[in-house]
């Protein structure tokens, strides 16, 4: 394999900025989810603020110039920008750029004893394509009109018409930078999968894959099949705003529930491609710290399949009450439940991977418990949205705002942040603070549940998403004592992030030298140095066993690394 | 937590308050048993001296069973949520009982129409009569409306009944509630309609008998 490497790079611009290896892209990748996650924390700190005290200045408002902010006070145009583009931020510029495309690239060559992608131009292409859409989302919110405002999920005939939003070339933009997204995301699904499926290492068969590999695969076929329908539903929806056709639009024989069934067409299987990544995250954070085999590794997977098909059959649960055909509700109900049958087998399985371990609790388990332990209340609470009655009043309220930030907060950032502490030290060479580590995960911990567990009970309240001001409901005002504990929470859980910040910069400058496997893991990334050379591994690696040997009965030590010989193993 | 629910004030509304509560209770038995799963391993089993680690691979049956007896019982309560749910969602969504009052609600930005058919009981004719925002109808008497919007997609919702519809541009779409106690209860818009959103604050108005005929009286007979 080696005779088809390249020479490293010498040129700074090479090296770091234009660079074809998986493992700097991979960086780049977690770079701009990182700033793009701040910016989108950002947001939501200027929405809740208007949300607890409305009409009052924000501070940090100067910051911010006309028609955002008159006064320093939040307007409702702008608002909405806020409310439509946090979303976008959180689930297609952070969420995907680091689950998918941060621990994609920089984890999957690695851990399949592969030199780089298949295709390291095409890697780099779709790094610069994201970046360029993730500054064509930043810079609409300085166009005329401001940024899209007709929510994530962007429902026409809202977004079909500039008169309706006020927002014009805010919202191409938008439908432009998505499309560029998902342009990144298809040509980074195309090379994972022709990574994965030609370039293991010898003796690595597809059943001795790590689970972080098997699930970065599944998210890539799931995202690949299902982004069509949605694609072709950006250009139907570019088309009635800028050439005048109708296609969402009634008045001129359209349809908007045709916009909603291919969005949600995609909408919901991309839940899972998000979702997957992070469980891969505990799949291999778990058994590394329990010194334990996963438990029923193919039986996860077989879950995991099962539910990635049944993600193509619930997209319609988003629909309960949009005046869709009601005989269609109860099988889309029906489905969706039904999901929750194979995540119990894969919930069960990681806390089974506790059962009898040796168990240690760096900040890396933490943040793999935490994710485990939150991710449970999303799941469960989605049975609540899941039900079609149910549904019919907790719909659009809170109680939706919460349950999916309890699935998808834990799985990006809580499990985002067990990846980073776990391969951190992999990355760059250096180990984390642990006591940084440590006040960073009880705080984040905390005040996240401060901020989305309250939410339940203003979604019970009835109090409905994306308002301006909450002020204008009697109903609402019992509940306003809630309201404002929420938004200070939120300003706790973006300080929180401050423990982090420093222990990056103290880490990286002073941090004491990782060894090759500080955690004594079996994965092949383990194998090569910390950091990896310039195409990753010295010799050609030959894998010998599966991914999660440990404590194998009869051996010396409590890990059988994938790629050492198992005499070597027990002599040493 | 059942003091944040707003004091359900439909037929249906029962219904569906007891489907959540049927749903929170399995729904927090899982989550005791998950959850206290976890702490009491990660207590338990924490690296000792004395604790080596059981090479547990979770392939043989008899292992596996610890996950699969789980899904099978979640399978059999997921059924029972759906078959209950298929009954209570057939009940707010299907076909309206025989109405005694029929109403015509249109969503604009920013804003409810309701449109009565006047005394004729005929809509689109001279008598019928216009609010803006208020929603007049008889308590214990079952009120049909035909729901639409006139520009973008606006959702009917009013907590109190339990009920929630999106209005869609180009539809009518059948909605039905019978409320049970005098009152009045706030209308929201549940879906996202432009920078008026908050605004769409509409007030439903149940009324006894005896007040009903008396406002139907003031505004009808003109």
């Amino acid at each position: 394999m080696s005779e088809t490497g390249h020479a490293e790079p010498t040129s700074f611009f090479r090296r770091y900025i234009f660079s074809t290896d998986h493992k700097v892209i991979g960086k780049q990748y977690l770079f701009l989810g990182m700033v793009m996650a701040l910016l989108g924390g950002l947001m939501a700190y200027v929405m809740r603020w208007q949300l607890a005290w409305p009409g009052s200045q924000v501070p940090g408002a100067a910051l911010l110039s006309e028609p955002a902010v008159v006064d320093g006070v939040v307007t409702p145009p702008f608002y909405n920008a806020l409310v439509t583009m946090h979303g976008t931020i959180m689930v297609f510029f952070v969420a995907m750029p680091i689950l998918l495309g941060a621990f994609g690239n920089y984890l999957v060559p690695l851990m399949i004893g592969a030199r780089d992608m298949a295709f390291p131009r095409l890697n780099m292409l779709s790094f610069w394509i994201l970046f360029t859409a993730s500054s064509v989302m930043m810079i609409s919110f300085f166009v005329p009109g401001g940024a899209a405002a007709g929510g994530w999920t962007a429902y026409p005939p809202l977004s079909a018409r500039p008169l309706l939003s006020g927002v014009n070339w805010g919202m191409n933009l938008w439908i432009l930078g998505l499309a560029l997204e998902f342009s990144a995301f298809l040509l980074g699904g195309v090379n994972l999968l022709t990574t994965v499926v030609t370039m293991r290492a010898p003796g690595m068969t597809m059943w001795r894959l790590p689970m972080m590999v098997w699930m970065q695969l599944t998210a890539a076929i799931i995202f690949m099949l299902s982004v069509g329908p949605t694609i072709a539903g950006a250009i139907l929806l570019l088309l009635d705003r800028v050439v005048g056709t109708g296609f969402f639009v009634p008045q001129q024989g359209g349809d908007p529930l045709l916009w909603q069934h291919l969005f949600w067409f995609f909408g919901h299987p991309e839940v899972y491609v998000i979702l997957l990544p992070g469980i891969g995250v505990l799949a291999e954070v778990l058994p590394a710290f329990s010194r334990k085999p996963i438990f029923a590794y193919k039986m996860i997977l077989y879950s995991i399949f099962v539910a990635g098909v049944l993600s193509f059959l619930v997209w319609a649960h988003h629909m309960f009450v949009s005046g869709m055909n009601p005989t269609l509700v109860m099988p889309f109900s029906v489905a969706t439940i039904l999901i929750s049958v194979p995540f119990t087998i894969v919930i069960f399985a990681l806390i089974a991977t506790l059962w009898g371990g040796s168990i240690q609790l760096p900040t890396a388990m933490l943040y793999a418990l935490g994710t485990l332990t939150m991710f449970i209340i999303g799941g469960i609470t989605g049975i609540f949205n899941g039900s079609a009655p149910v549904d019919i009043y907790i719909h659009d309220t809170y109680f939706v705002v919460a349950h999916f930030h309890y699935t998808l907060f834990p799985t990006v950032l809580l499990g985002g942040l067990a990846g980073f502490y776990f391969w951190f030290p992999k990355m760059f060479g250096r180990m984390l603070n642990e006591t940084l580590g440590k006040i960073h995960f009880w705080l984040t911990l905390i005040s996240f549940n401060a901020v989305f567990l309250p939410m339940f009970a203003l979604g019970i309240g009835g109090h409905v998403r994306r308002i301006y001001d909450p002020s204008t409901y009697d109903l609402l005002k019992p509940l306003h004592g809630i309201t404002t504990f929420v938004t200070i929470a939120t300003v706790c859980l973006l300080l929180s992030q401050i423990p982090f910040l420093i222990n990056i910069v103290v880490s990286l400058t002073r941090g004491e030298r990782a060894a090759a496997n500080p955690w004594r893991a079996n994965t092949l990334e383990w194998s090569t140095a910390s950091p990896p050379p310039h195409e990753n591994f010295v010799g050609d690696p030959v894998v010998m066993r599966g991914p999660y040997e440990y404590s194998v009965p009869g051996a010396d030590q409590d890990w059988l690394p994938q790629m050492q010989d198992a005499d070597t193993a027990t002599t040493r | 937590m059942a003091k944040w629910f707003p004091h359900n004030v439909s037929t249906f509304g029962g219904d569906i308050d007891s489907l959540f509560w049927l749903i929170f209770w399995v729904g927090l038995a899982w989550f005791v048993l998950a959850e206290g799963l976890i702490l009491y391993f990660v207590i338990r089993y924490r690296r000792g001296k004395s604790q080596k680690a059981a090479y547990i691979t979770g392939v043989p049956w008899r292992q596996s069973a610890w996950i699969l007896v789980p899904a099978a019982v979640v399978l059999v309560l997921d059924l029972a949520v759906d078959a209950m749910g298929a009954h209570a969602f057939e009940a707010v969504k299907g076909e309206s009982p025989q109405p005694d009052v029929r109403l015509r609600l249109t969503g604009e930005q920013f804003g409810w129409n309701i449109t009565y058919p006047g005394p004729d009981g005929v809509f689109d004719t001279p008598d019928d009569l216009v609010m803006l925002y208020e929603m007049h109808v008889p308590v214990n008497k079952t009120v049909a409306i035909a729901l639409g919007s006139k520009d973008v997609i606006h959702s009917f919702f009013v907590p109190a009944l339990r009920l929630k519809q999106d209005a869609l541009p180009g539809r009518e779409i059948p909605v039905w509630f019978k409320a049970t106690e005098p009152g009045d209860y706030e209308i929201l818009c549940a879906e996202l309609c432009g920078f008026g959103h908050t605004k769409m604050r509409g007030m439903l108005t149940v009324h006894t008998d005896e007040s009903y005929a008396q406002w139907v009286r003031e505004n009808w007979e003109q």
